[in-house]
Formats: structure tokens, C-alpha cells, sequence
């Protein structure tokens, strides 16, 4: 069926109004950002730009540190979970039992509990094994929150590939491992490259463990923003400044794979 | 050189056995076709052989060696599969010296194995192109040249010409015999198609709920089917079969009566059947002639003009008979005919659907 000029208008308008909605709050966060203290509180629209408040934040911490702590715990979180999912997705893909689906439900069950519930062991047991403000303590956290999703979506991936394919490369003398090397992860490249980019992105935003967990030398830019709202008041133009800076590079990030991001997050679903 | 041996194969899914004890000898060089319908176990079998489904019992012997427990590369067998299973993300060249690289072959020497094969299949000016910018037919040779540089003792096709239109289909028969001429080896072939499994084999296995039915060349099968289902599975159009009873036994064979009391000499040995007991009397349609003087009474429902050959289907006591005739005939639908019987092309089974031994055997089918 095609749709008539008014229904494509009507589309577009609630398009439209659907993005700018979504958009807005992250604008204003921006706007906010250059303004003075006394313009973010005011509720005139107009303001003199000004980059004070980034060059107050910048003098009160050390972004670049924050920063560098997001990058390693985001990609160490997203490799080590991808360590462990390719081959749990592989095994529940091409050589399911009956309790394979169970055992899918389960893992994703576990996102449903919140995490608030396990804070106390979690926090006993990363003080015990000395992981309290480390990054490897927090890349195994973000990498264990994560795994569900990434096994889940690589899961959904392979059951794409034809397992004929991957009978003829066993035919052809290809051992598990080649199987998975030389034939899956190169057929599902779109795929796991979806799915590393969603577990990046979860990993950069987390905020409840990286701020229970880390104080200082393993903190990273959640808890950046979060010492910007302190004890002493809200300082809104600082606080989006400090914020702006969080967020950019997984902005600039999300924008540039988003093909990639839609294409791996609707294949399958499409098609 | 290349024998296999299959001894009392089984294979069971959980509880469901599919394939029930399966005896075959395969010699060297041999194209052997399994054929049967859908979820007879060929299929399985032939996975079964490959290493790529498990052996529940039994002995799988490759040149007198047990190979159950070896892994599907380590056989020297090679697939071509149904839908090719080709490797996307690869050119023709890669997917064909896939299994070379994992084996370490030089890069020299798989080059030139390659190129041997692309030169027998015709491929050489695709070498470089991906699957997805080929034909079917041209993926189905890929298919080929991948198991052809392997080189291995046997070959194995999974009903490989069912994704093709008819007439590539027709093509690539030729092309597999003149392959099995070029390469002299050993071929097992899964079809459901028994034109294929007739026209390919030098041995035919049919194969039903997991058993095998017969084995024997294509002729063999054909004349001298050992039961019901092979008699009615071989051949087209099918054998006519219908209800008798056995009135006399002579030295020129057995007299049966058809339901209608129109008697028919059938040169078969009824053996310990004596006369009143019934049987099945199967009927080749060429083995049925328009005939004024013949013996069975019918009236035509439908006639077929294929040209060369002309189809009757004919109503005789109630039973759909078919009669193949060589050309053109003149008979219309809605005729009364009389039908006369070749009695070469006649055969008899008991009630439990197996064959009565025929006096004569047909002479090319050994």
C-alpha cells in the first residue's frame, strides 16, 4: 500500500517531533553549557555565550584522566564480554540442547534484577579481592552486566548463518575454532561489530557501579559529572559543561557507526 | 580406490530411530544413488557416511577401516551440498582452496590445484568473483571444485541439482557423469528425483523409513522389483497396480482374473500360492496396448500428449490404470477401449507387497 501525500506529511511532522523531543534535553544540556551561572537559572532565552565554565572545570579536575579510565574500562568491559560470548553463542547457536532457550532466558533474566540488589556482596567481595577503584575490577563488572545482551544479540546473529556453511567447512577440515574464525566471525562481521558498539556505549554510560565502586585513580567520567553536583549547590552551567564533556565522544562516536549501530540492531528483524 | 562398507548402520534421534540397519557394500569407483521419498533417511544416511551426524550403531568402514570415531575431514570425503553451502565472504578461488589453506598446502600448490579444477568445471573466468555474483549452475560447479580439489576418496552429493530450473538441471547430469568418467571416483548421490537416481547410477539403494528396500542397477530395479514400494517408486509414470486372484498355475506361468473376470497369463512363479489367493497384479504402462481383442475392458478419462508419447488414463473397474503409447494416437477421452497385456512387463506380488519371482529374467538387467 502506498501512502497518501497527507499520511507521508502526518509522518514526517510526528517524526520530527519524536526526534526533537528526544533531542531536546542533550540541546539544552549544550546550550547550558555555555552559558554563566547566572544565565542557567535565569529564564530568559537569551544568553551571552561564554566558555567559563568549561575552563572552570577544567581547572577543578583532570578530565583527560576520567576520560582515559571511560576508554579502558568501556573497551576492556566490551572485549572481555565478547571473549566469553562469541564462543557461549557459538555453542548455543550450532549445538543446542533442550535447555538452550532456558538457559538464554536465565541470562537475560538476571538483567531484571536491579543492581542495587547485589551492591552489598558485590562491594564485600571487590573490597576482599582488593578491586575496589581499580579498572580491572570495573572492566570485569561492566563485562559481567553486559554478557547477557552480547551473548543475546550474537546468539540471534548466528542463527543466521546457514549451518550448512559451517558443515562444509567441517567437511573442508575446519576445527571448532577455525570454524569460528574463518567462517562465522567474518560472516557475522556487521553483527558482533553492532554488538561491541552497543556494549561500548552501555559500558561509557554506566554510572551506578563505576560510582560505588571507584573514587579516584579507576574513576571515569560518570563520576566526573557526578563530583560536579555537589554538596555546596547546584552549579548548572558547570554541571552541563562537565556533562557535555562526557558525553561528546560517544556522541561523535554513535554518530559516525549509527548505519552500522540501525543496520545490526534491525537485521534479522527486517529482511 | 575407494570401498566403502556399511554394516547394520543405525541412527536414532532421542528415541526415534530413523535409520533402522542399513548392509551395503560400495566398490571402487562406483556411483551409487540413494533415492526415496522425503524423510526416508537418505539424507541421513549420507551425513551419516560424511561424519557430520553421529553413528548410533553399527560399522562405517572406509577401505576396510573403521572410521566412526574419525572427524569428517580425516575420511577423505568430500560434500557438495543442497543449497552449495558456499563461504560468502570468499571468491570462488578462496572457497574452492579453503580446506588446501587449513591443510597447509603451499600457496603454489594450491594455486595449481585450483586452476586444475576451474579448467574441468569451466570456471576459470569466475575465479575472482564472490558467490553472490554467480548463477545457480555456476554455483553448483563452485560447489564441485570445492570438493574436487580435495581430491578425495569419495564424493558426496546431497540432491545437489534440486535448486536448479529443469533444464540446467538436465545439463548438470551430464556434466556429474562425465565428471565421475574424468575423476574415477567412488560417488554416493541422495536424490528424491528417480530420473536422476536412473539415469546417474551404476547402483541404485531405495530407501524407505530408514530400511533399505533394494539394491540393484537401474534396469534391475526396474524390471524386477522385490516389492510393491520399489515397483511403485521406480518408474514413470508408475506401475499400474491392481487386485487379482490366482485361478491357475501352469507351466506358461500364472493365470490371474482381475476383479472385472478378465484373465491375464503372467509368466511368474507363484511358488506356494496356489489358485484363490490374491494378489497384486503391477503392470508397466508400456507394457498396455490399445487392442480390440484385449482382454481388459475401460473407458478413458484423460489422455496426455506429450508428442513423442501419448498418456491414457483409463478406468477399469473402477481403478485409474495408465498406458503409455509410443506417438500420436488418435483415442479421445471418453472412449471404450479394450486393452491387450505384454505379459513381459507384467508382475505379481503377495499380500505382504513382495515380489513372486518372474521365470524370465530381463536381459541388461543382470
Amino acid at each position: 500500500m502506498k501512502a497518501t501525500p497527507l499520511q507521508r506529511l502526518l509522518a514526517t511532522v510526528f517524526g520530527w517531533i519524536v526526534a526533537l523531543l528526544l533531542f531536546f534535553p542533550i540541546a539544552w544540556m549544550i546550550l547550558t553549557s555555555f552559558k554563566s551561572e547566572r544565565d542557567a537559572i535565569s529564564s530568559h532565552l537569551v544568553f551571552d555565550p561564554t566558555f567559563e565554565s568549561y575552563h572552570e572545570v577544567f581547572a577543578r579536575a583532570d578530565y583527560l584522566t576520567f576520560a582515559l579510565n571511560s576508554i579502558i574500562v568501556s573497551v576492556g568491559g566490551t572485549a572481555l564480554a565478547l571473549l566469553f560470548a562469541i564462543p557461549a553463542a557459538y555453542a548455543m547457536a550450532f549445538h543446542p540442547t533442550h535447555r538452550t532457550r532456558g538457559t538464554l532466558l536465565w541470562m537475560l533474566s538476571t538483567k531484571m534484577l536491579p543492581p542495587v540488589c547485589v551492591l552489598v556482596p558485590i562491594y564485600l567481595l571487590f573490597r576482599t579481592a582488593g578491586l575496589l577503584d581499580t579498572t580491572s575490577g570495573l572492566v570485569m563488572i561492566y563485562a559481567l552486566m553486559n554478557l547477557p545482551i552480547v551473548v543475546w544479540m550474537l546468539f540471534t546473529f548466528y542463527k543466521e548463518v546457514p549451518n550448512e556453511i559451517l558443515e562444509a567447512g567441517r567437511m573442508d577440515g575446519a576445527k571448532t575454532a577455525g570454524e569460528v574464525w574463518f567462517l562465522l566471525l567474518p560472516l557475522t562481521l556487521p553483527g558482533v561489530a553492532s554488538t561491541g558498539l552497543l556494549s561500548l556505549i552501555l559500558c561509557w554510560n554506566e554510572a551506578f557501579w563505576s560510582l560505588n565502586l571507584t573514587s579516584a585513580s579507576a574513576a571515569p567520567l560518570t563520576a566526573f559529572i557526578a563530583s560536579f553536583s555537589s554538596p555546596e549547590g547546584l552549579f548548572f552551567a558547570k554541571l552541563s559543561a562537565a556533562s557535555t564533556m562526557a558525553v561528546a565522544p560517544i556522541l561523535v562516536f554513535g554518530w559516525f557507526s549509527q548505519r552500522q549501530l540501525v543496520q545490526g540492531l534491525t537485521f534479522g528483524a527486517v529482511k | 580406490m575407494a570401498t566403502l562398507q556399511l554394516r547394520n548402520l543405525r541412527k536414532s534421534f532421542g528415541p526415534a530411530e530413523v535409520i533402522k540397519g542399513v548392509n551395503l557394500d560400495i566398490d571402487d569407483r562406483e556411483f551409487v544413488v540413494f533415492v526415496g521419498p522425503s524423510g526416508c533417511g537418505k539424507s541421513t544416511l549420507l551425513r551419516m557416511i560424511a561424519g557430520l551426524e553421529e553413528i548410533t550403531a553399527g560399522d562405517l568402514m572406509i577401505d576396510g577401516k573403521r572410521v566412526n570415531r574419525v572427524g569428517p575431514a580425516d575420511r577423505g570425503l568430500a560434500m557438495v551440498f543442497q543449497s552449495y553451502a558456499l563461504y560468502p565472504h570468499m571468491t570462488v578461488r578462496q572457497n574452492m582452496a579453503f580446506a588446501l589453506r587449513l591443510a597447509r598446502v603451499a600457496k603454489a600448490e594450491r594455486d595449481r590445484k585450483v586452476d586444475e579444477a576451474a579448467r574441468i568445471l569451466q570456471l576459470e573466468p569466475y575465479l575472482e568473483r564472490r558467490p553472490k555474483d554467480l548463477s545457480g549452475g555456476q554455483r553448483q560447479r563452485v560447489a564441485i571444485g570445492r570438493a574436487i580439489v580435495r581430491q578425495p576418496k569419495v564424493f558426496l552429493f546431497d540432491e545437489p541439482l534440486s535448486n536448479l530450473d529443469a533444464a540446467l538441471r538436465g545439463q548438470m547430469r551430464i556434466e556429474l557423469l562425465r565428471l565421475h568418467e574424468e575423476l574415477k571416483a567412488t560417488m554416493i548421490y541422495v536424490t528424491h528425483d528417480q530420473v536422476e537416481a536412473m539415469t546417474m547410477a551404476d547402483k541404485i539403494v531405495v530407501l524407505q523409513a530408514g530400511r533399505v528396500e533394494q539394491v540393484g542397477s537401474p534396469l534391475e530395479l526396474y524390471h524386477h522389483p522385490t516389492n510393491l514400494f520399489v515397483a511403485g517408486f521406480i518408474g514413470s509414470p508408475r506401475m499400474n497396480l491392481m487386485p487379482a486372484r490366482v485361478v491357475d498355475v501352469g507351466a506358461a506361468g500364472t493365470t490371474v482374473a482381475l476383479p472385472s473376470g478378465a484373465q491375464v497369463v503372467v509368466p511368474v512363479d507363484t511358488g506356494s500360492a496356489g489358485a484363490g489367493e490374491t494378489v497384486t497384479l503391477g503392470i508397466r504402462p508400456e507394457g498396455l496396448r490399445v487392442d480390440p481383442s484385449g482382454p481388459i475392458a475401460g473407458t478413458v478419462a484423460l489422455v496426455e500428449r506429450l508428442g513423442g508419447l501419448t498418456l491414457l488414463h483409463v478406468t477399469v473397474d473402477g481403478n485409474q490404470m495408465t498406458v503409455q503409447i509410443e506417438g500420436s494416437d488418435a483415442t479421445r477421452a471418453h472412449d471404450e477401449i479394450r486393452l491387450a497385456v505384454d505379459p513381459g512387463a507384467c508382475h505379481l506380488f503377495d499380500t505382504a507387497g513382495q515380489a513372486l519371482p518372474q521365470s524370465m529374467r530381463h536381459p541388461l538387467a543382470a
